[in-house]
């Protein structure tokens, strides 16, 4: 949008560089008609200059038109760069190129540092990781149009997984003066529309003041939990367009909001259900947002004895304690606290897809006298379009608050409701729980075992491999892409909050790889070592993050779990025609036809090789796996990403 | 809700017939390749270990009389296979080869880290 007193005006500057060039450019078709009827004979290849030449090789040229004053865009320089945003990954456009070279040139490339990206969607995704191990937004800009349309796919993800990104978007509003062709195709009334209905808020600023409460404003917003995406509408005119002479701009200083905490009556009653049940169970799922958050359910769960069932939507509560317990604990609870849950009626009631009805069954999980508790910010949050907050749940207590913030008031509220009679069985239920536990893990083991030597790898034995080679550093597994790879999970001892990131959110392929060098960039940073367990459909997406990652020495360990299927795919056909009673035509595939990627196999190995990687592969003898992690581990600790693509069973 | 409990008996008995008739005799080379060709292995794995989708098979394979029980009625997650799609020949084939399928090592020492 073209503010109304510009000092140089952007459109006279374009202009002036149009005339400017005009006059000393000779258009190619005259330059040939030129040569070819010129007769004159061949001169020697060093004449005298001409008069004019002379005059023009040693005299001061004139100076060409410049936009004078401070440009708009350095000023956005100065705001962004109040708030401590590191990096900015991003794919460049023309409809952000004055913020662009502000920031490089300006902004001398730091804080936030550019970080050049192949994908928006990669972009994106970057930052959802970075955000889960350094607890601090990135920004992004997109190309306002077709960028943005790349970039929604990692922007919904972000909004289920309730991970902020300050994503800002080029736009060139004015449609009398905006360059006609490309720019204008590239441009919109209200690009933030594409992703409203998955952001947290957005805006469209109209002059450098607006700009600064805008972005200030989205960066606030976007960290007040429950966290989210925000997207910010950026005028190329108001980009490149210089401050008005005299304009006295401010920065509005940032202070974080405190998150909402549970209402002191539901606390008090939450914990009087839980201190007088016979068998309460905790359920979590982004529930510690922080190494803080895993502490207080530690200490909620001890002071109780109670049973945690970890969702996995981040790492709240360390898988070698003995409370912890798998999703099926829920049937014995007389007492149920859900703790930031993307899907209470699931954790409550079972769905079989067996096709009754022609959609399938619900059953319950739990006794009927079942009480249920919930604490959970998205109740904050919720649109109307998209559905991500699932079947509706009747709960008997519930907070619209943030799980981590509640923590300690119920805690508190907790240790001072369990009568005195109790505490005899609640001691004695922790030492059940202890046994039940050893007897689990030494189940796990035996299921592990299976087919140990078998050829494609094991998952469980690619996980022990991989184990072997990163127990004694400080690692951090940065993403599992796939479905139903959960070793991991089951095997490696995961007690700090970076060891587990979860998952993509909104279930869009093609987020593990972007989001797993997000975060072992985040990790880099923090002298951790990352590694990937990253599923062949999902790098098939957009693998050019992997020249990203090698562009800008972003160190991982990424070890394929190529399964040659989008396997949830294959298992959806599988069932469907077993339900119509009909052979699944497999082609000349393994798995029905559309779901296999084999014939040709993909050289995932190649692929990164060619984008900078060190990689080796293919895998298929589980002998040759624990060597080539050796080998690729001596990589990552030298600063360098390395990827192996193993043959695995297909889960 | 389709009733499959009297479908049981019937499908019992027909797995009895398999498992005791001799009409068929059953290798397992033709039962792992009818194990991958009717998708067995999408859940139960190759080697029938099982995965987050379905449960292991083998080593230890449940008796044919229940396994093929299972197969024709299931009404869980799994999808029921018919004789159309499935033939009682190429059931009992996956069975001898789920049969086949050796017991893990005692002991493997990266499992003990």
């Amino acid at each position: 949008m073209a503010r109304k007193d510009p000092q140089v005006s952007r459109r006279k500057f374009l202009a002036g560089v149009a005339v400017a060039s005009g006059a000393t450019a000779v258009p190619p078709a005259q330059a040939a008609t030129a040569a070819s009827t010129s007769a004159a004979p061949r001169r020697p290849s060093a004449l005298p200059p001409t008069m004019h030449v002379a005059a023009a090789e040693t005299g001061t040229p004139k100076e060409l038109p410049r936009i004078g004053g401070v440009p708009g865009s350095d000023f956005m320089v100065d705001v962004i760069k109040t708030l401590d945003i590191k990096y900015l990954p991003s794919n460049p456009a023309s409809s952000f190129r004055a913020i662009h070279e502000s920031l490089i040139n300006y902004g001398g490339n730091k804080m936030p540092e550019f970080l050049t990206c192949a994908h928006e969607e990669s972009a994106v995704a970057m930052a959802h990781g970075y955000f889960k191990v350094a607890g601090k937004p990135l920004m992004t800009l997109c190309h306002g149009t077709v960028g943005l349309q790349h970039a929604a796919m990692a922007v919904y993800n972000a909004w289920c997984d309730r991970v902020p990104v300050i994503i800002v978007g080029g736009n060139d509003l004015d449609a009398a003066h905006r360059p006609p062709g490309v720019p204008t195709i590239h441009s919109a009334q209200d690009i933030n529309a594409l992703v409203r209905d998955f952001t947290k808020w957005d805006d469209t600023p109209v002059s450098l003041q607006h700009f600064a409460q805008s972005f200030v404003r989205a960066y606030k917003i976007a960290m007040t939990p429950p966290y989210g995406p925000v997207a910010i509408a950026l005028d190329a005119g108001l980009q490149q367009e210089p401050m008005r002479n005299g304009e006295k701009l401010y920065i509005p200083r940032y202070l974080p909001t405190s998150p909402p905490q549970g209402d002191t009556g539901a606390v008090k009653e939450a914990a009087r259900l839980l201190a007088n049940a016979q068998n309460p169970v905790i359920v979590a799922d982004r529930a510690a947002r922080s190494e803080n958050g895993v502490r207080l359910l530690v200490e909620l769960a001890e002071a109780l004895q109670a049973q945690v069932i970890d969702q996995g939507g981040r790492m709240n509560f360390p898988n070698t304690h003995y409370l912890r317990r798998p999703p099926t604990a829920v049937g014995n609870a007389d007492v149920i606290l859900g703790m930031e849950l993307t899907d209470f009626w699931a954790t409550v009631n079972a769905y079989i897809d067996n096709g009754e009805h022609g959609i399938g069954v619900n059953t319950s999980r739990i006794k009927p006298e079942t009480k249920l508790i919930s604490i959970n910010a998205s109740e904050l949050l919720t649109k109307a379009n998209y559905q991500d907050f699932q079947r509706f749940q009747s709960v008997d207590v519930s907070m619209a608050a943030d799980a981590e913030a509640t923590l300690p008031a119920l805690i508190e509220a907790v240790k001072a409701a369990i009568p005195n009679d109790r505490r005899a069985a609640i001691e004695k239920r922790g030492e059940a729980a202890k046994k039940a536990f050893a007897e689990a893990r030494e189940r796990t083991r035996q299921a592990a075992a299976l087919a140990w030597d078998a050829s494609p790898i094991s998952t469980a034995r690619m996980s022990m491999e991989i184990w072997a080679h990163i127990k004694d550093l400080d690692w951090s597994l940065v993403s599992i892409s796939g479905v139903g790879f959960n070793w991991p999970n089951r095997l490696w001892p995961m007690e700090k909050h970076y060891q587990w990131l979860g998952a993509s959110g909104g279930y869009g392929v093609g987020y593990g790889a972007p989001a797993s060098v997000g975060a072992a960039l985040a990790n880099r940073d923090l002298g951790r070592f990352s590694v990937n367990i990253q599923a062949d459909g999902d790098l098939m997406y957009a693998p050019g993050v992997l020249w990203t990652a090698a562009r800008h020495n972003i160190p991982q360990l990424a070890v394929m779990f190529n399964n040659r299927g989008y396997h949830q795919e294959v298992m959806h056909v599988q069932r469907l025609s077993n339900f119509r009673n009909r052979v699944a035509n497999l082609g000349n595939d393994m798995g029905p036809i559309g779901t296999s990627i084999q014939n040709p196999d993909i050289e995932y190995h190649k692929l990164a090789e060619s984008m900078g990687w060190w990689a080796k592969g293919p895998i298929k003898d589980p002998a040759q796996l624990g060597p080539a992690i050796k080998e690729a581990v001596a990589v990552v600790k030298s600063g360098q990403p390395a990827l192996l693509n193993v043959w695995t069973q297909p889960r | 809700m389709r009733s499959v409990r009297g479908l049981v008996p019937a499908v019992l008995a027909a797995g009895v017939l398999l498992s005791c008739g001799g009409a068929f005799a059953a290798s397992a080379e033709k039962g792992k390749a009818a194990f991958i060709q009717h998708g067995c292995w999408q859940c139960h794995g190759m080697q029938g270990q099982g995965s987050t989708a379905g449960p292991k098979l083998a080593p230890d394979a449940m008796p044919i009389e229940t396994f093929t029980a299972f197969v024709r009625t299931t009404n869980r997650a799994m999808p029921p296979y018919s004789e159309a799609i499935l033939s009682n020949g190429d059931l009992e084939d996956i069975h001898a080869y789920l049969q086949t399928i050796p017991k893990p090592a005692e002991s493997i020492p990266l499992l003990n880290q």
